[in-house]
């Protein structure tokens, strides 16, 4: 990207991608926070899993990657879709369950997936993508490429079964997988802390000879430089690598949850911290303006605004196509 | 045709897969020295041939053999993930269940799972509770997979080449007491055995035995039997449970008007039952005597012999319940 003038001064390179990677986030923020809406508005269905205030690490960690590498998300899958370039608009059709959606209307929030940005699906079951990421990596390793694989797991993740079994599995046979845990604290609505033993997710990851980063992960340019480093040790054969990011979820599990079981005053003192606001600080002691960066959240206002318009205006599948996609041999038929 | 045994009937159909595209792989535990302590020789001189990349001895890690083999699947190979043993499965049914399952039809058709799960099922002489299960028609329920229980060399190998090459996952489930079982076997590295095809094992006009897996060996030898008192048995060989062949059993129903299912399974729940219910409901009206079940008491498999032969269903089982059927 081209250094851009702004109010008389050059801005850097990093200053560019920077504000680049702000623009992601905010987009990610306002369509989290549309999804919500819509699910009150009845729109969307079922329940919805936002990431405000952990968009800084999807947000790096797929920014320090191609196109046709490969993410494996969790539960919480707006923000990676997002990150890795999944379109806002098909991603918002798919939460109204309506033609367009990236599923197809078949997936909804927790199951949204665009394999043709390498984003191989948000998933219901925790850790379950630990293994999938896995074999993932096994196959890019198999056909002879340089694709590196990511895979996103909360600190919740880790008291499942599949995630030590995926660790040893990814240095045993030395996989191009990079583990991301977004550690917010919380396993749904249980402080992690109450229920888990030892020192943690990097400890633990450690202890298979895994190296490990940890990492402020509402810095979005701590989490770059980190993301960055252990993707390139991943692309020259360096083997798994792990990537311990600290945050904080500032809504509940579900977007309708309150967060009644939190300690008093937690949640307004983490919002002083939460990414969006801190990057916003770093641009503007840049030079980026007060004007660009209202611009910024204009746009990504905007554009989202417009996902929904166009979300209301696409039809629900037919019916028909329930039928569809179940299997080649055995599928079931429509009775009409 | 050459005569082999099923065991190595199927490492010769896993062979020729995999040199015929080199996107095919397996993973398990002990692929590569299992046939040195144990008669599971499926994968016997396979990694000589191979390699380790293609031929993967896994660490005792069973979520992760079936979730690699789904994530390696949808990322465009096609693996073969063996668990041993349906016993061993059961720590790797999430994996199968609710992603390799569910993850063409959520993803609303972006990817494709072309997996094989080998898991064996059925009683090995003291092999107990743990080793011993056959759980089948758990998979038969579950939308998005095919279930192949072969009975014969020819069919094992046959129909494991059809499974790799299908591009939905595929639950392939071969008889620990078959392993050993000779039979001959096509050499023509495109004779594939298509999936959802039963195949008439016995010809027969008095009544239909409708078996798989093992129980097709049974079910034969029964009708040997029973041809000597004078009734004819039509065994058929649903080689595959879903899905599994309805015209096939109807028409052979239309010709006896009679119809026994039996099996090595819990009869509670079972199979068996499908079949039963699907046909009394079809053809209900020309059934001269009610469809019959056989399938094992609801009870672990015991270990001690007189113990163990309490849960199996026997040849002789199923010559008495056909002889009263045809009174």
């Amino acid at each position: 990207m081209p250094p851009a003038a702004t109010a008389g001064t050059e801005r850097s390179n990093q200053t560019e991608r920077i504000f680049g990677m702000f623009k992601t986030m905010l987009l990610i923020r306002a369509f989290d926070e549309a999804a919500h809406q819509m699910l009150v508005e009845g729109l969307v269905h079922g329940s919805v899993h936002q990431s405000i205030g952990q968009e800084a690490i999807a947000v790096a960690v797929c920014g320090n990657m191609r196109r046709d590498d490969l993410i494996q998300s969790n539960h919480r899958g707006h923000a990676h879709a997002i990150a890795k370039g999944a379109n806002p608009t098909a991603m918002m059709k798919e939460l109204f369950g309506r033609v367009g959606g990236t599923n197809g209307g078949k997936g909804g929030s927790m199951h949204i997936a665009d394999f043709s940005v390498g984003m191989l699906g948000a998933n219901g079951i925790l850790a379950d993508g630990m293994s999938l990421a896995a074999g993932a990596a096994q196959a890019v390793t198999l056909k002879g490429e340089d694709k590196v694989v990511g895979v996103f797991v909360g600190d919740g993740s880790t008291n499942r079964g599949p995630f030590y079994e995926s660790l040893n599995w990814a240095k045993v046979f030395h996989l191009p997988l990079l583990v991301v845990c977004e550690d917010n604290g919380y396993a749904s609505t249980t402080a992690t802390s109450s229920v888990t033993s030892g020192g943690g997710p990097a400890v633990r990851a450690a202890s298979f000879d895994i190296p490990v980063v940890s990492v402020d992960g509402n810095d979005l340019r701590a989490v770059d430089a980190a993301a960055a480093e252990l993707i390139e040790r991943i692309r020259n054969g360096g083997g798994p690598q792990f990537l311990h990011a600290a945050t904080y979820r500032l809504t509940g599990h579900v977007s309708k949850d309150q967060g009644m079981y939190r300690p008093a005053g937690e949640f307004e003192q983490r919002w002083d911290h939460e990414p969006v606001r801190r990057c916003e600080a770093w641009l503007a002691e840049q030079g980026v303006s007060p004007g660009d960066i209202e611009a910024a959240h204009s746009a990504a206002q905007a554009a989202i605004a417009t996902s929904v318009a166009e979300a209301k205006l696409a039809p629900f599948p037919a019916p028909s196509l329930a039928y569809a996609d179940v299997q080649d041999v055995g599928g079931p038929s429509c009775p009409k | 045709m050459p005569e082999m045994i099923y065991a190595d009937a199927v490492r010769e159909g896993l062979a020729e897969e995999m040199r015929r595209d080199k996107l095919v792989w397996a993973l398990g535990e002990d692929l590569s020295t299992a046939h040195t302590s144990t008669s599971a020789n499926q994968y016997k001189d396979l990694i000589e041939e191979f390699g380790p990349r293609r031929i993967v001895n896994a660490p005792i890690s069973e979520s992760t053999i079936m979730g690699a083999g789904v994530g390696a699947a949808v990322a465009g190979t096609r693996p073969i993930a063996d668990l041993r043993s349906i016993d061993f499965a059961m720590c790797a049914i999430d994996e199968l269940v609710n992603q390799a399952a569910k993850i063409r039809y959520m993803f609303g058709g972006q990817a494709r799972v072309p997996l094989v799960a080998r898991m064996a099922i059925g009683t090995r002489r003291g092999a107990a509770a743990q080793h011993s299960q056959s759980y089948e028609s758990w998979f038969v329920h579950i939308p998005g997979l095919i279930v192949v229980t072969p009975s014969t060399p020819a069919d094992g190998k046959g129909l494991l080449k059809s499974a790799i090459r299908c591009d939905d996952p595929v639950v392939f489930m071969e008889h620990k007491e078959l392993w050993g079982a000779k039979g001959e076997v096509s050499a023509d590295p495109e004779h594939l055995v298509p999936l959802g095809k039963a195949r008439i094992a016995r010809v027969g006009k008095d009544l239909t035995i409708v078996a798989w897996s093992r129980m097709v060996v049974l079910a034969c030898k029964a009708a040997e039997e029973l041809a000597t008192a004078g009734i004819d048995a039509e065994v058929i060989d649903l080689r595959t449970l879903w899905p599994w062949d309805q015209e096939a059993v109807f028409a052979s129903v239309r010709k006896t008007r009679r119809l026994l299912v039996p099996q090595e399974a819990v009869l509670a729940g079972g199979f068996a039952g499908e079949v039963a219910a699907t046909v009394a409901e079809a053809l209900g009206d020309v059934l001269k005597t009610s469809v019959r079940r056989l399938g094992a008491p609801r009870m672990p498999v015991p270990y001690a012999p007189p113990l163990e032969d309490e849960y199996r269903i026997t040849d002789r089982q199923i010559v008495a319940t056909a002889r009263s059927m045809c009174r």
